[in-house]
């Protein structure tokens, strides 16, 4: 791109404002440099989280080695409510402000936070066999999990359904933040319902019930799901701004090969 | 250390199943997004390219010879 081009679309002032990345063409190039800082902390995390999670974190006294399934069911239900909470803001800012790129982020989310619910119900029954006798119980948290699951695929479903991208982002922004009042369903369920599922082993407001290598453990998983989520979620949007500014001569200059990001 | 030996750490105390079902399940997932996160944007990138070079060449013919 030349000099003159790249200059129409900087800010007037020298200094970067935040809205200068809330247009697609400026915000690809960003999100392809945060790309790979966020899969080394994924990937450092990790291993760090899954070494101290089976080599440094000690048996359970009651539940045995069963216990370690927590390494990833905690951080997964809580990255399934996270994204979702994310989703919505996205579609809200979207419907306030119009902007493309809110959409995109949220179309771009949906997917990683579907993944992060299966993996919480999925870890969820293979821990409840062992601990409570059963895979699966229609309690409180356990169904209020499975309803955001739900609502993640009824969000992508009907984004897929609609073929005017923009009447997609509408509809898909009214499941999106309706369904967001579930999340403190999920979160407080322990608390409103005599639930099979146990109470939160970590809060802000008590010590944590766990001995400090688990915990330990269990927040550098939490961590690398966090890094995880930014890094795919990074790919996944520049790969539908290429999908949905294919019009464009920024996308058709950066598919050529006559610009680089 | 917990564990005296490999197949003591493959055992799990008994819940190997249930621990590594979750851990398998998992990795496998994440990484068939990633494979196919990576191939979305390969293949949005060739359909625009190859959009492009349609277009040039349409472009090309039109011209008078």
């Amino acid at each position: 791109m030349s000099d003159s081009q790249l200059s129409a679309t900087r800010a007037p002032s020298a200094g970067v404002s935040l809205f200068h990345y809330a247009s697609p063409q400026t915000f690809f190039p960003l999100a392809g440099k945060l790309l790979w800082p966020s899969w080394i902390a994924a990937v450092a995390l990790t291993l760090a989280g899954l070494y101290t999670g089976f080599f440094i974190a000690p048996t359970d006294a009651t539940q045995g080695d069963s216990y370690r399934i927590i390494f990833i069911h905690v951080p997964a239900a809580w990255m399934s409510m996270v994204v979702y909470l994310a989703m919505a803001f996205w579609c809200a800012v979207g419907l306030v402000f119009n902007t493309r790129l809110s959409f995109m982020m949220s179309s771009a989310l949906a997917p990683t936070g579907a993944l992060w619910a299966f993996v919480a119900l999925w870890t969820g029954a293979l821990w409840g066999k062992p601990t409570w006798g059963t895979y699966w119980a229609w309690d409180a948290r356990m169904t209020s999990e499975l309803i955001l699951f739900f609502l993640y695929c009824g969000y992508m479903a009907l984004q897929a359904a609609i073929d005017d991208p923009r009447r997609a982002d509408r509809a898909g922004a009214l499941i999106a933040i309706v369904g967001a009042v579930n999340v403190p369903i999920i979160y407080f369920s322990v608390k409103w319902w005599n639930t099979l599922h146990q109470g939160a082993s970590v809060s802000l407001t008590q010590s944590p019930s766990m001995a400090s290598t688990m915990l330990t453990g269990m927040l550098l998983m939490a961590l690398a799901a966090w890094a995880y989520t930014i890094a795919v979620a990074l790919m996944r949007v520049r790969a539908i701004m290429i999908e949905r500014e294919r019009q464009t001569d920024w996308v058709r200059q950066l598919a050529t090969g006559e610009t680089k990001a | 250390m917990n564990w005296e030996s490999a197949s003591d750490f493959w055992h799990m105390g008994g819940y190997g199943f249930y621990v590594w079902g979750s851990y398998a399940v998992t990795a496998v997932l994440l990484a068939f997004e990633v494979w196919a996160v990576a191939r979305r944007g390969r293949l949005a990138r060739v359909r625009v390219a190859r959009d492009v070079a349609v277009e040039r060449m349409d472009e090309r013919r039109r011209e008078p010879t």
